[in-house]
């Protein structure tokens, strides 16, 4: 086999290995949504490519209240659903749409876009 | 009225509005509430509106927040930034397209004649002309596909990755490649690889962005239901203020105002008809096709259409507590919800896009090691027509468009499905429960037969029976005087009324003496009875309450009623049937009158002399026969068997559409809309599952031909082209699948019909 091939092939591993931990590797850990006076624990979610934070992390028990602001036009993202708590959301570009809901059990929930491609999870202590 | 204000961050501003509101003329009260930055007002509609309340709270330097009715502005936002972006999309394409016929034609000057012999292979001017294509395609990159490059930025910065990662780096491989055989081909070791690729970046993103945008609109067809809802509202209402009528917006309705509605106008609100009837063609609202008779004191909903008669009703329900608004809204929560099927699809699509890279890659190495000469170009072409073909967006879009259709066919049939799981599983029902009272039949007795012994006459029966009746307050009483006023017949007044409890009641009526009731108060009166016992029998095997009557101390005939069965009860029955459902009777009646009814309406099992409270247990046996068991019922008493069920169906109650315990609720109250859900969910589902099907199998079929499989046996490799083409209209077919949908109509039940 000459060289070129096997660099080739090297190469291919190489980036094929890459883009499995790019992906799909270890996570580093969400956000904490903050504890207002008001009693929520609140969180500003942006929708640009993908959810920031994506990986947001709550107490069970107290009413978290999420500020999605989507800032694409992309149709993809146009809703996002929290399907567990049985709540969803339109998100017009450019408006603030808060989402409100009680996590009675501790877990974690995934959120996403109805064609599931946007993810977060929402991590419930 | 709710105003929202921006800018409220002290309390003194909350106290600068409220004085603002409060000394505003037609103001009676005004609360400023800073934290959801929202002042409530009370106010006298006629003497004031919106538009004056929001110039009171601009005076005093405050901005008031443009905010339409709920439910209106997300669709109405969402819909104009879907017109907005396909308006950018087909521009892109436009300008990809243009762009594309010089490239195509000098990228293959050896098909056109006149360039073949100027254009020679590794001739000057050929590189000259390749240059200016690569300058030509620039725009494409920068303007007309940017979109794809700021996308796949984006979820890379989210360590994902989406459509536009593959068709970017299908693109840009082409890009490169071919500017590198331009500017410097001597890298390349035969002239034969020095090619260029400028097509494939101009076409694939021209008919990328087509596709895009017609998936796009498609989409927005796929909520028409709810445009349709949300426009049905009338947008003013005719108020009686100060004895004069005056127009105002349905917004400022309050409730306990009355309303004057004239023929041929809509509802505005929910409320009760005070005077005046009509027919009114509640269609839109409950699907049902005949118009509804309305009388005082009966329920009018808002956005129907009135007909013929002008009456006026009094304000219950406005704003968002108006059946349509709660319609609006579970359809809305409905279409955002997941099926369960989805999650499978979500798992799915997660892996995707990595995997496909992934596949892209070993693709492009093995066809470098082993593909046959000029191996770089071949791997080339592989990688990117790999990376173009898969196609996510099928597979997304699969579910959740159907979805959005079937549920919005749902709406408009007056049938509110609550949930993608509702839905999913509706299709599975095997066992069928309706309670009887109020769901086969209407819930309240009504006069069946009126039998007379020789000697006397039917009318005079049935008249002196309902003047006995009138001053007692039983149901079977209501009904025998109802029976008697529908016959046209005046009930005379009556003295010596006498009630005896558990026999029945007596009175003197015109001079004569009448008796009604059981064979108890027969007995007590040593009446003969003689042939009208076996006639009270064959009543009462029959599910009817027969009640003798005895005018002058003789036997003189049989009243009876009966919960009738409603008129669609068998008929939706015998269409359940046929689509393959056991159907189930639970009733607190008697064994013998349960089965007189059942017989009637032809279920085929029949669950008697059942507590309320036991109705939930009763679902639950079937269920541990491994059955799948709907539950139709009223959302009151039955809340915990709809529960328990796997999908709960309640029966409307008018204008309360919202019913919690309900996966279900229909709106009209009849047994047919039962057989139309399950027909959408059937609908509904096999669309779902005809797009997963199209999807898997358009990407488990393109994947391997675009990676080469079939080359080894019959030659066959794509070009990127085709699988741009193949890409873009394999989304927009499961959108125009899904689609299909919205012209689906209820089969079993209009069959009967004919």
């Amino acid at each position: 086999m000459s060289l070129p091939n096997i660099l080739a092939i090297i190469v291919g591993f190489v980036l094929i290995g890459g883009i499995a931990w790019f992906f799909w590797g270890p996570r580093r850990s969400g956000q904490r949504a903050s504890l207002t006076s008001r009693g929520y624990q609140e969180a500003m979610v942006l929708v640009k490519g993908g959810y920031t934070p994506d990986v947001i992390i709550v107490q069970h028990g107290k009413p978290v209240r999420l500020t999605f602001r989507r800032k694409e036009t992309a149709a993809c993202s146009e809703m996002v659903i929290f399907n567990d708590f049985g709540k969803s959301a339109q998100l017009p570009t450019g408006e603030a749409v808060p989402l409100e809901f009680l996590p009675e059990k501790a877990g974690e929930y995934e959120f996403s876009c109805q064609m599931g491609m946007f993810r977060g999870k929402l991590i419930v202590e | 009225m709710q105003i929202s204000i921006q800018g409220i961050h002290c309390a003194s501003c909350v106290v600068t509005i409220e004085q603002a509101l409060r000394t505003t003329p037609g103001v009676l009260e005004a609360t400023v509430n800073a934290a959801t930055q929202q002042a409530h007002v009370t106010y006298m509609p006629g003497m004031i509106d919106r538009a004056g309340l929001a110039h009171a709270v601009e005076e005093a330097g405050y901005t008031v927040s443009q905010e339409p009715a709920a439910g209106e502005t997300s669709v109405d936002r969402a819909d104009q930034d879907r017109a907005r972006e396909y308006t950018t999309l087909l521009r892109k394409f436009w300008f990809a397209a243009i762009i594309s016929i010089p490239v195509i034609v000098f990228s293959y000057p050896q098909f056109f004649p006149g360039l073949r012999d100027w254009l020679a292979p590794g001739s000057v001017a050929l590189r000259l002309a390749w240059a200016a294509l690569g300058v030509l395609t620039l725009p494409i990159l920068f303007w007309a596909g940017s979109h794809f490059y700021t996308g796949m930025w984006q979820a890379l910065k989210h360590r994902q990755a989406n459509m536009h990662t593959l068709i970017a780096v299908g693109i840009s491989a082409a890009w490169l490649y071919s500017t590198v055989a331009v500017i410097v081909p001597q890298v390349f070791p035969t002239l034969q690889l020095a090619q260029t690729f400028y097509d494939v970046t101009v076409v694939v993103t021209a008919l990328v962005n087509l596709g895009l945008a017609l998936e796009l609109r498609a989409r927005g067809r796929t909520s028409e239901a709810i445009k349709k809802l949300i426009g049905l509202q009338a947008k003013t209402a005719r108020v009686v203020r100060d004895g004069a009528e005056v127009d105002i917006p349905f917004e400022e309705v309050l409730v306990g105002d009355t309303v004057v509605v004239r023929p041929g106008e809509k509802v505005p609100v929910d409320g009760v008809l005070l005077d005046g009837s009509s027919s009114i063609d509640e269609s839109m609202i409950t699907g049902e096709s005949i118009p509804a008779e309305k009388r005082p004191g009966d329920e009018v909903i808002g956005a129907t259409m009135n007909q013929t008669g002008s009456f006026r009703f009094r304000a219950t329900k406005v704003g968002k507590d108006t059946a349509l608004a709660q319609i609006v809204r579970l359809v809305q929560d409905a279409q955002g919800s997941k099926a369960p099927i989805q999650r499978i699809v979500d798992q799915v699509s997660h892996y995707f896009v990595p995997t496909v890279i992934m596949l892209a890659i070993s693709a492009a190495v093995i066809w470098f090691v082993f593909g046959p000469r000029p191996s770089f170009i071949y791997a080339l072409i592989v990688f990117v027509t790999t990376l173009i073909i898969a196609c996510p967006c099928a597979l997304g879009l699969a579910t959740p468009t159907s979805l959005t259709v079937g549920i919005g066919k749902g709406a408009e049939q007056g049938i509110l499905i609550r949930s993608g799981d509702a839905l999913q599983t509706t299709k599975q029902l095997q066992i069928v429960v309706l309670d009887k009272t109020g769901t086969i039949t209407k819930g309240k007795p009504e006069l069946t037969n009126v039998l007379a012994e020789t000697g006397f006459d039917e009318d005079v029966l049935l008249r002196v029976a309902a003047a006995v009746e009138r001053s007692s307050e039983h149901p079977l009483a209501t009904a025998i005087v109802d029976g008697a006023k529908a016959r046209g017949l005046t009930v005379p007044a009556i003295t010596n009324f006498k009630a005896i409890p558990g026999h029945g009641v007596e009175a003197d009526v015109e001079g004569y003496h009448v008796a009604l009731g059981n064979a108890k108060l027969m007995e007590q009166k040593h009446m003969a009875l003689g042939r009208l016992v076996a006639e009270s029998q064959r009543l009462a095997d029959d599910g009817k309450t027969p009640m003798y009557i005895a005018i002058d101390g003789k036997a003189a005939g049989i009243v009876a009623a009966a919960d009738t069965v409603k008129e669609e009860s068998t008929r939706a029955i015998a269409a359940l049937k046929r689509l393959g459902l056991e159907v189930v009777m639970l009733t607190g009646d008697n064994r013998r009158t349960a089965n007189a009814i059942g017989r009637q309406v032809g279920v085929d099992r029949v669950v008697a002399e059942v507590l309320q409270q036991d109705k939930a247990h009763e679902v639950q046996k079937l269920q541990l026969e491994g059955k799948q068991v709907g539950m139709v019922g009223d959302g009151i008493n039955d809340t915990p068997a709809l529960t328990q069920a796997n999908v709960g169906f309640a029966i409307g109650t008018g204008t309360d559409v919202a019913i919690e315990a309900a996966d279900i609720t229909l709106i009209s109250g009849s047994l047919t809309g039962v057989v139309t859900a399950i027909e959408i969910s059937k609908a509904t589902m096999r669309n779902v599952r005809q797009n997963l099907f199209g999807a898997f199998i358009y990407n488990g079929l393109g994947l391997p031909i675009a990676m080469g499989l079939l080359y080894p046996f019959i030659g066959v490799l794509l070009s990127p082209l085709i699988a741009a083409a193949a890409m873009a209209a394999s989304s927009v077919t499961v959108v125009t699948n899904a689609n299909r949908l919205r012209g689906w109509k209820p089969k079993s039940m209009r069959g009967e019909h004919r």
